[in-house]
């Protein structure tokens, strides 16, 4: 049985303040597509989603392609225009299509978003899961394993896998007075480049992404927001 | 910290002389780190996007993105004052059957909710506590005080056992959202009524405040083993028509409650009882669509009809 002993709030009880008509395939979607909109780092111009399992199966029915959209929009979960998202979308320049994605296991709730802005040459690769209630984790952006949930806001650093990485970038962290709730490391092989996810506690400041770009073997960083 | 069990927190009220809703409050306030006068203005504005919901869900030409269900409650709503139809119940208890229906007919139409403790139970507690609103006049303090217990109720469920359909069946969902909602009934009707007078007097507190956690044990032992069976997989049949009958599992066990009736299982081990049935419901009746009500005929076909 799953236990939701992480409760500490009354208003996840009396809450969330939604637009129907399911907590995982509509309200979830939504949060999906605005948490791939934030790694992306702004509005993609193109997105062709992937649907599995569950959001394949019942999708139509249950909004959540109109929700997935809504998110890539930017829209919260109880914006009352996520039902005509598909329009919003038009106007405000992102084209979009839906597919059937395939795996050979995967949770039944799952999105996969190929994110592009041809013009800058800029493409994403995410995918992510809506794990019930509204609670949802990324799970891969490009090659990287990764759990994200937007919850707590994430800094991803990608790096080079060398010693000492890990402590020039978690000592700036610190020496910001930011807290670290979470830490989760993978990379493509040994010595090759490296992404990490620190889930914070509070919202770090700008100046820290600038900071920890002065680190030579840091190629890139981003901070994904609360959704 | 989670809510572990509804005895300590009626310690903790207790030992800290304050009212049930106080504790909770303070607490929340605590973990969330706002005031309390925060915590009591969001609550404010979830009953606000109630009563929303409610109008908006009433009115007869609503209809869900599939087209299968809309309208019920606005039928039910009619037959509340009308001559000609047939009533079985009083005017009251079918007032808040067809609230009940409005939010969730409105959630499968894409409107906007407040989940209580999920979206396809979110009609339950807003259809109990907006007609109780309207007939005792309780103003919106008292209804808050009864969010917060059917919060906190709620919690101990989430913690102990699950709210989830696919985990626990329907039991999990409507039968939490009925047990919390019988809860804060029993608290805002009965609790609030006499219990700042008697806050010294041992026996008279324990006894008011355990009336809370007998009301959820009475509704959720009704409600026990309900399957999560949705047809074609849709939050619509029978989802909509199981928040007017958990509704009225929830009126019984609250009346049951306020009559002095005490249900002999303690509410801890009642939650810790829906953690086992929830776990023993097959697969099957669990939210996958493969059991109970969506594998009739009928469902079939008009999961064919939808593709």
């Amino acid at each position: 049985m799953i236990r939701m002993a992480s409760t500490r709030s009354i208003f996840d009880i009396i809450g969330p303040v939604m637009v129907g008509p399911s907590s995982s395939h509509t309200a979830g979607a939504v949060r999906l597509g605005a948490l791939a909109r934030a790694i992306f780092g702004e509005q993609p111009a193109v997105a062709r989603i992937g649907l599995y399992g569950s959001f394949a199966d019942t999708g139509v029915g249950h909004g959540t392609m109109v929700a997935l959209v809504a998110g890539l929009l930017g829209l919260k979960v109880d914006d009352p225009r996520i039902p005509d998202s598909y329009e919003l979308a038009k106007s405000m320049g992102l084209d979009f299509s839906f597919e059937e994605a395939h795996f050979d296991e995967a949770h039944p709730n799952t999105a996969v978003f190929n994110l592009e802005y041809p013009e800058r040459d800029k493409q994403f690769y995410i995918v992510g899961s809506s794990i019930g209630g509204g609670n949802v984790v990324i799970t891969q952006i490009g090659d990287y394993e990764v759990e994200a949930t937007g919850d707590l806001p994430v800094i991803v650093v990608s790096q080079s896998d060398q010693p000492g990485v890990i402590s020039a970038v978690t000592g700036l962290i610190a020496a910001a007075g930011i807290n670290v709730a979470s830490m989760k490391l993978s990379r493509k092989r040994r010595g090759a480049d490296a992404l990490m996810l620190l889930e914070c506690d509070t919202q770090p400041d700008k100046s820290i992404i600038n900071e920890l770009k002065t680190i030579p073997q840091v190629h890139k960083v981003r901070v994904i927001p609360v959704v | 910290m989670p809510y572990s069990s509804f005895s300590t927190l009626l310690e903790d009220a207790r030992r800290d002389s304050l009212t049930l809703a106080e504790c909770i409050q303070n607490r929340e306030a605590l973990d969330s780190d706002i005031d309390v006068a925060e915590v009591r203005a969001q609550l404010a504005e979830a009953l606000q996007i109630m009563r929303e919901a409610i109008l908006q869900g009433s009115k007869a030409d609503i209809s869900s993105r599939t087209g299968l269900t809309g309208g019920d409650a606005a039928k039910l709503f009619e037959s509340v004052n009308s001559f000609e139809a047939i009533n079985v119940l009083g005017p009251r208890f079918t007032h808040i059957l067809a609230a009940s229906m409005a939010t969730v007919e409105l959630n499968a139409a894409m409107g906007r909710i407040v989940a209580a403790p999920t979206a396809g139970a979110s009609g339950v507690l807003p259809g109990i506590f907006l007609t109780l609103d309207r007939d005792h006049s309780l103003g919106d303090e008292a209804l808050i005080n009864g969010l917060l217990v059917a919060g906190a109720i709620g919690a101990c469920f989430a913690a102990q056992a699950t709210l989830s359909g696919a985990a626990g069946g329907c039991q999990a969902e409507v039968g939490t959202a009925a047990a919390m909602t019988a809860a804060a009934v029993a608290y805002m009707l009965g609790v609030e009524n006499g219990a700042y007078a008697d806050r010294d007097d041992t026996p008279k507190w324990e006894n008011l405040h355990e009336t809370v956690g007998h009301a959820a044990s009475f509704t959720m032992q009704g409600q026990l083993g309900l399957v999560c069976d949705p047809v074609a997989g849709l939050v619509e049949v029978p989802c909509i028509a199981r928040n007017a009958t958990g509704a009225a599992v929830a009126l019984a066990g609250a009346q049951m409650a306020l009559a002095g009736l005490k249900f002999p299982i303690p509410f801890d081990e009642v939650v810790d009882t829906a953690s086992r049935v929830g776990a023993a419901i097959p697969p099957s009746l669990r939210e996958t669509a493969k059991g109970g009500l969506a594998v009739t005929p009928t469902a079939k076909r008009i999961a064919c009809e939808l593709q």
